[in-house]
């Protein structure tokens, strides 16, 4: 507070802080719209790739609570910040899994794509990531990249059951941490045989040449790269909708504080001019009497 | 007040978009089926965190097998970018599996096949939609419906014979000219892919 009797210096200081929040309230909107407009291309493909996991699930069924030595988480993050809690989210639910899947004869590692979730999960797991990958959106999404992606972890990651992890989006405001399971062949034989969630595939005839268990291998790797692509879209999209309304809530939050610091502004300004007055008026009337 | 008017805009927004259909979702889960060993071995390790949805739970549930083989097939063929055909009852598809063109009629037994490149025709009535598919799976599921899942797949009438010509000339020359085992295999590739183009756009 400026000392009593000085001139109109504080406003100064009023006047910058409200320059910095309208600057930071115009980049929050334009943030949201670039978002918007991002989410409008990316929901329709998300849409359109929702029916690709769907048959291998009503093939093989589902068992997220499947006990098997080695597990593998592959988070799904995004690589920019500033989309509000989206991957905190995935990342809690990640460590929720792999203390489940830990145990005293089975281990579980993580995969993670996306930067965000890499440096949440470096700080206490560092000994348990397996592979990271980053920059996944540098292009658009596309099966292709996926496909090279999906073979590439395949190839470095031993498993028995991958799990992966992502936000799927249910709306623009809502958008839901889901699991999908995929085991792999030698395991899905086993609990098929054992009669479990998986459903009867000593039921299927397997046509072609080739042994059932190279068919059940492209299998599982082929229903990998396909979860994956709808993850990752999916992921995608519940980013730019995190973000749309984070940078929303932003652009009120300025708004509120510059409304708060224009009355203090002019305030301020009020005060200095009564202040002079009176200084005038007090000063004038010890002349005359 | 203005906090009151931010809770007020949020809900507002959380029903607006099931009415703007502009920006909600298309698929609307039915039911959800939950997979309870799941759920409370989850909540015993994370109580306070609400379980992650599984696949289970976002999927319409299949019919069950019927008694009698039913009169028509029920067909999904989805790609990566779309859904081609969702649900549709047709007579009969004819499907690329490895060891040839595989007829699928309503009845028939569970099978699971992998597709090479090749045509895929859908049956209805008198009408015969066909696609070239670049590969993928196929699953014939005892209660007549069939999933045709494949990466790549286009209308016949959209390929263009002389660019199939072409690369079928260049395919075939990278082939001659391939010295290492990946270039081989790249080429061959290519060259079955071009044969079963220009088989497609014959037969």
């Amino acid at each position: 507070m400026a000392p009593l009797g000085a001139r109109s210096v504080s406003t100064q200081i009023v006047r910058n802080r409200m320059k910095s929040v309208k600057n930071i309230q115009k980049i929050t909107k334009a943030m949201k719209m670039v978002a918007a407009s991002k989410l409008r291309a990316v929901q329709t493909r998300t849409e359109n790739s929702r029916g690709l996991w769907q048959p291998f699930t009503a093939l093989l069924g589902d068992a997220p609570s499947v006990d098997v030595k080695k597990n593998v988480i592959v988070a799904i993050t995004s690589d920019k910040g500033l989309c509000g809690g989206i991957n905190s989210t995935s990342v809690k639910v990640s460590r929720a899994l792999h203390k489940l899947t830990s145990g005293p004869d089975k281990e579980s590692k993580y995969v993670i794509l996306g930067e965000k979730g890499k440096v949440q999960l470096v700080r206490d797991s560092r000994s348990s990531i397996e592979m990271t990958v980053s920059e996944l959106q540098k292009n658009p999404i596309n099966y292709t990249q996926i496909a090279v992606l999906a073979d590439d972890i395949l190839k470095n990651v031993e498993y028995d059951a991958l799990r992966v992890v992502f936000n799927k989006f249910h709306s623009v405001i809502s958008f839901k941490p889901t699991m999908v399971t995929i085991l792999s062949p030698e395991v899905a034989e086993k609990e098929s045989e054992a009669g479990g969630k998986i459903g009867d595939l000593d039921a299927y005839e397997i046509e072609g040449g080739e042994t059932k268990s190279e068919i059940l291998q492209n299998l599982a790797e082929f229903q990998f790269s396909c979860v994956l692509y709808n993850g990752a879209l999916e992921n995608a999209c519940s980013e730019l909708g995190a973000r749309m309304s984070a940078m929303d809530s932003s652009s009120r939050n300025a708004g509120d504080m510059l409304d708060r610091l224009t009355l203090t502004y002019n305030r301020t300004r009020q005060a200095s001019i009564t202040t002079e007055l009176t200084e005038i008026i007090s000063g004038a009337s010890a002349l005359e009497g | 007040m203005l906090r009151h008017a931010a809770r007020r805009l949020a809900s507002r927004a959380a029903v607006a978009p099931t009415a703007r259909r502009a920006l909600a979702t298309a698929e609307v889960p039915a039911e959800a089926a939950e997979d309870s060993t799941f759920v409370e071995a989850w909540k015993k390790v994370a109580p306070n965190l609400e379980a992650p949805k599984t696949p289970i739970s976002l999927m319409q549930p299949r019919p069950p097998t019927p008694a009698s083989i039913p009169t028509k097939l029920t067909v999904n063929f989805v790609l990566p970018y779309k859904s081609e055909i969702a649900n549709k009852e047709v007579d009969m598809v004819i499907v690329p599996a490895t060891t040839g063109q595989m007829g699928v009629l309503p009845g028939h037994v569970a099978t699971i096949a992998e597709l090479k490149p090749g045509v895929l025709s859908v049956h209805e009535g008198n009408d015969v939609t066909k696609y070239f598919v670049s590969s993928g799976f196929a699953f014939v599921h005892a209660n007549s419906i069939a999933d045709i899942v494949a990466v790549e797949a286009v209308p016949v009438d959209q390929i263009d014979p002389a660019l199939v010509q072409k690369g079928l000339a260049d395919f075939t020359a990278k082939l001659g000219s391939a010295s290492t085992d990946l270039e081989k295999a790249e080429a061959q590739i290519g060259v079955d892919v071009h044969s079963a183009l220009n088989a497609a756009l014959t037969g």
